[in-house]
């Protein structure tokens, strides 16, 4: 049975090693902050100029001027500092982050990601993928191994324009963990009754067993 | 003492606004963008902008409003999702668009306030935004180059200010809002308190008075654009 959404986050949340800090994508690698695993303590950077996120507020405790990247309300812990954006990439860029856990629309098997546009169709931009995936140490993506259409997202060479070259470190999908390894995707883990015939069969990146 | 102060943002932007100009705005997302400075802006009627903002606002709110009324040639910018009227204009070629990763435009504002006219960053190589770029391996790995901004007018919303025009901000809408004041051959700031001299921590002004040269008190609606929540 592949996992759902919340269990890929949970799987992802077994990747957070206490006393360091991370920075969480927009959308499913937020729920990733639900599963910290007891014991294990880490410090989430928001890039929009924050150390420390805390949870979504109460309703009495919404502020305009504490928000996520993904302009979502959120709350202040008693270790929090805020800065200007140059700070915050500075802490990117500059390899101060240990683990950044991102979303992603294509990823090919050396580890090159597509997650900022489509071409004539959606134009959203890069925010700051671009910044984290050239910055930060280690570089783990969940998304579903296939696209609606149900073709696969695991490449040996994306379509879509990179984000970044030879970045990814691990994918996360609805089937399983796979590395990003010499001559291409490594099996680490398979979801429940999940097989490698099925993984194999979604994708068109070389397996490496 | 030069007399910073103005009543309200339109006067503080008087004499400043010319068809063509280049402009850095503060803000990320929703939060703390200069709000009357936006609006302002649009009544004055200028056009031909070229702006520098890592977001292009919603439609009926932020730097929206300026695309609504087509004022806009250029945007710089890193993620514009959430405006539809932006992608509209950009997807029939009205507008022009410039795509920056959120902290190379950070960094320009830095540089450029900074006097330096270009840096070297590894975000973009091998991506589109590398192309046309300098490339430059540094012990074994390569970098593009980035150039400063610097901008004709930087618009900026701090939490408070004093007259001398020492900001500070508050919390997450401080965001590139410093980086702005820094790189605008003038800089106007648009604040919700205006205090007296003496009364901000002069070990915690966030932006020095040197970089602001215009202040104004402004109404701030502060809207929320993800009002998100934990039930208890």
């Amino acid at each position: 049975m592949p996992w759902d959404r919340n269990q890929m986050a949970a799987r992802a949340a077994q990747e957070l090693e206490d006393g360091t800090y991370v920075n969480l994508g927009i959308g499913i690698p937020t729920l990733v902050s639900n599963y910290i695993p007891e014991g294990v303590d880490v410090t989430l950077q928001s890039e929009n100029g924050m150390l420390g996120m805390g949870p979504f507020p109460t309703e009495d405790e919404i502020d305009a001027d504490l928000i996520n990247a993904g302009k979502q309300t959120i709350t202040e812990l008693d270790r929090t500092s805020y800065f200007n954006s140059a700070d915050s990439f500075a802490m990117i860029r500059g390899g101060h982050i240990a683990l950044s856990i991102l979303g992603a629309m294509e990823v090919s098997e050396t580890g090159d990601l597509a997650n900022w546009m489509i071409p004539g169709k959606l134009v959203k931009g890069m925010g700051g993928a671009m910044d984290l995936v050239a910055g930060v140490k280690r570089v783990v993506i969940i998304m579903d191994h296939t696209n609606k259409a149900g073709e696969t997202k695991l490449l040996k060479e994306c379509s879509l324009p990179l984000t970044g070259k030879g970045v990814v470190d691990r994918v996360i999908s609805n089937l399983g963990v796979f590395d990003v390894v010499e001559g291409g995707l490594k099996v680490v883990e398979l979801a429940p009754e999940v097989t490698l015939d099925e993984v194999k069969q979604k994708t068109e990146a070389t397996i490496v067993e | 003492m030069a007399n910073k102060r103005f009543s309200d943002a339109s006067s503080a932007l008087e004499g400043l606004l010319f068809d063509g100009m280049t402009i850095a705005a503060g803000g990320f997302g929703l939060c703390g963008i200069p709000e009357n400075l936006i609006s302002a802006i649009r009544d004055s009627g200028v056009k031909d902008l070229t702006i520098y903002s890592n977001n292009a606002g919603v439609d009926d709110f932020g730097l929206g409003l300026l695309l609504q009324t087509k004022q806009v040639k250029k945007m710089v910018s890193s993620y514009v999702g959430e405006n539809a009227e932006f992608m509209r204009q950009y997807l029939s070629g009205e507008l022009e668009l410039e795509f920056n990763p959120q902290g190379t435009l950070a960094e320009r504002m830095r540089a450029g306030g900074a006097g330096i006219p270009g840096f070297y960053t590894k975000t973009g190589v091998g991506t589109l935004v590398a192309e046309g770029k300098e490339h430059k391996d540094f012990d074994g790995e390569t970098y593009i180059m980035e150039r400063g901004i610097v901008a004709d007018l930087a618009i900026v919303k701090a939490w408070k200010g004093d007259e001398h025009g020492n900001l500070v901000y508050r919390k997450t809408s401080r965001n590139f809002n410093p980086l702005a004041a820094t790189c605008g051959k003038v800089t106007v700031a648009e604040v919700e308190e205006i205090v007296p001299l003496g009364s901000l921590d002069p070990d915690n002004i966030h932006t020095p008075s040197v970089y602001v040269q215009r202040l104004l008190k402004g109404q701030h609606e502060k809207r929320i654009e993800q009002r998100t929540i934990r039930t208890a």
